[in-house]
């Protein structure tokens, strides 16, 4: 295997990958505050189509990353409102968020399918232009990209660093302590899921404004349940979730490689596997308390009156 | 969301359901109102958008069929989740079930297409709820023995399944003009339909487990030790309720349910298996055992009312010329709007 076609698939899988590092970096943030966020497919979705049809209309890939950052955001709210204020079940709420960004997404879209937008410009990392122009033609990435993994431990210093990740992981282990502590679990929750929710909005805009460069429905392909994937795999850490986006990615890119080389590898089985390795690692943990999810995924918090 | 208590005077149980239908088309009116100002905004009058639903879904002999056609599928995933909740178990996962249930039962289709009908149809029902069932064992079996959540795992397998079909179906069953599904099925490996319409004996399959379901749940040890199992799991230990075999045992059946309705899909609505066709129904019927609060009543009233929604959508794509996954919004409209459950429709005795 020459260097060149090594470089072609890591370069393909960090394309393919940051969008699915963003989504799952907002996954995590939800879930160490103790919300899981099924509908993560919806989230992207419709920020994928907003972010996208802003950059048609305006013609800024920028201003289109924002809007989908924003959309991200107040889809989160939506759930943040009925699992946080109205203390619905998280799942049914999720799920019920999942078909609205179906929806919405569809509808948002629906003049913007077949268009086409100048995508996020790819900048040169300066000193690359000493390569030969193949190899610096395979490096040159987009501003999103750059930021991924800068964005990865970020996150990683905000939740483990900082006295509001402190309190936001005290959340997710348990509410009621965190409230004993004189810590405000609703409004953290909120802070989360907003956080959460405009990380998921930047993975969605690399995929329609970046990578794809175009909008279709259902474009996201179940990248929103990767994330969820990925998050249990890189037990709920910033930090290994880039390894984690990366090595998901790299399997697929791979593909492309065996079989430009003759060897026939069905996509479809290798789409699998970031949910059949999830399953693996999760039952090599055997359920083990040290590595356990935190421990107020999923539940509702009444409060404390 | 309580389940109903086990003794109820039988008068009052009608009353409950006219207060859930009221209180449920109170907040129907309160997602239509919303989903209109997305009409609005798209420039359609969404009194006249409505007006055509509810003519089209409920206004006609072949509308009304439409939605019981919609709903079949609806009743069997609600079920594959209301079985298991019961005994507190969490089954996200009817949707790789029923994929898997549909996988089994075409492989048999397609192999002995030119057996009659009589002895072919058996076969796929037990093939798919076998499917169904083996893609359930999985989470069943990790959870019996502590290993992985069965929420999670039900989860991951649900993504895996579609792939493992489309793999089948890109690679090995794919007709000669298509890529994307097989063959049509043979005459004997499609399920007969009731009174020249296109709902199918799904239907009947549905009612018919629900029923037993009831039954089951209602006048059975099985029922009683599973009602234990789901009050009080160690209560249930302690009396020497076999707590592993019921939990591995129920997530097999609510599969083979949900395989069921996979088989049915196939089978029955679309005579055709193609990749990715599902769409979320198994999610749906998560929602619908959600909203229904597990109860088989309640499941066949909801799974109405969101088959009467899903089949108004094909309308608002007809003559509205607006995409079909726009439906989705007035759907998820509806369930926000009872998942917020706004004061002045809550219960006055919220449990």
């Amino acid at each position: 295997m020459n260097p060149l076609a090594l470089l072609g698939v890591l370069s393909s899988a960090v394309f393919s990958g940051t969008s699915l590092l963003y989504t799952t970096l907002g996954e995590i943030v939800g879930e160490r505050s103790g919300i899981v966020n099924l509908g993560l497919e919806g989230v992207l979705l419709v920020s994928a189509s907003a972010g996208f049809s802003v950059t048609y209309l305006t013609g800024n890939p920028y201003l289109g990353v924002l809007t989908a950052v924003i959309a991200g955001g107040l889809m989160n709210m939506i759930l943040a409102y009925l699992v946080v204020s109205r203390q619905a079940n998280q799942l049914a709420s999720g799920l019920a968020l999942m078909f609205f960004g179906f929806g919405l997404s569809a509808w948002i879209g629906r003049e913007f399918v077949g268009a086409k937008i100048v995508g996020l410009p790819r900048l040169a990392v300066p000193g690359l232009y000493r390569l030969p122009q193949l190899y610096a033609s395979l490096l040159r990435f987009d501003l999103l990209i750059y930021l991924a993994v800068p964005v990865a431990l970020l996150i990683g210093w905000l939740l483990f660093r900082t006295r509001w990740g402190l309190g936001l992981r005290a959340v997710g282990e348990s509410p009621d302590t965190a409230y004993a502590s004189g810590r405000n679990p609703r409004l953290i929750r909120y802070q989360a899921l907003w956080l959460g929710g405009m990380l998921a909005g930047a993975g969605a805009a690399h995929l329609s404004i970046a990578y794809a460069m175009n909008w279709t429905e259902y474009m996201t392909a179940g990248r929103g349940f990767i994330a969820i994937a990925l998050a249990i795999f890189a037990k709920w850490h910033p930090v290994r979730a880039v390894a984690g986006a990366l090595l998901f990615s790299a399997a697929v890119a791979f593909q492309l490689l065996l079989q430009s080389s003759g060897v026939q590898v069905s996509p479809f089985l290798l789409n699998t596997i970031p949910y059949v390795l999830t399953l693996v690692v999760l039952i090599a943990w055997g359920g083990r308390r040290r590595v356990a999810a935190p421990a107020s995924l999923g539940r509702v918090y009444q409060g404390a009156e | 969301m309580s389940n109903p208590p086990d003794r109820r005077r039988a008068g009052s149980a009608w009353a409950g359901l006219a207060r859930i239908v009221l209180r449920y088309g109170a907040m129907t009116l309160l997602a239509l109102l919303l989903f209109g100002v997305i009409l609005l905004i798209s420039g359609k009058d969404p009194l006249q958008s409505y007006r055509d639903i509810f003519v089209s879904t409920l206004g006609s002999t072949y509308g009304f069929s439409e939605v019981v056609v919609a709903m079949t599928p609806l009743l069997l995933t609600a079920l594959a989740v209301a079985l298991p909740s019961r005994i507190g178990l969490i089954n996200i996962g009817g949707e790789g079930q029923l994929y898997m249930g549909a996988c089994a039962a075409t492989w048999v289709a397609l192999t002995f297409g030119s057996l009659p009908g009589w002895i072919l149809l058996p076969i796929m029902v037990l093939a798919g709820m076998l499917g169904g069932a083996a893609w359930a064992w999985i989470p069943g079996m990790l959870r019996a023995r502590g290993i992985v959540n069965e929420t999670i795992s039900t989860l991951l397998l649900n993504s895996v399944a579609p792939m493992i079909v489309s793999f089948f179906v890109f690679g090995y069953w794919h007709s000669p003009m298509d890529t994307n599904k097989t063959p049509n099925f043979s005459p004997s490996a499609r399920l007969p339909t009731l009174f020249d319409t296109r709902v199918d004996l799904g239907l009947v399959l549905g009612l018919g487990l629900l029923v037993l379901f009831w039954f089951v749940m209602r006048f059975t040890r099985w029922g009683l030790e599973m009602r234990t199992l789901g009050g009080n799991p160690q209560a249930a230990r302690l009396n020497g309720i076999p707590t592993r075999r019921y939990i591995i045992g129920v997530m097999c059946l609510a599969g083979a349910v949900a395989g069921l309705a996979g088989m049915a899909q196939v089978s029955g609505y679309y005579g055709v298996l193609l990749a990715n066709f599902s769409r979320g129904i198994g999610f749906m019927g998560f929602l619908v055992s959600w909203l229904a609060g597990g109860s088989p009543m309640g499941i066949v009233v909801t799974s109405f009312i969101v088959a009467i929604i899903l089949t108004g959508g094909n309308l608002l794509q007809l003559t509205r010329d607006l995409p079909y996954s726009m439906v989705n919004i007035l759907l998820a409209m509806t369930l926000f709007v009872v998942l917020a459950r706004p004061s002045f429709i809550r219960k006055r005795n919220a449990s």
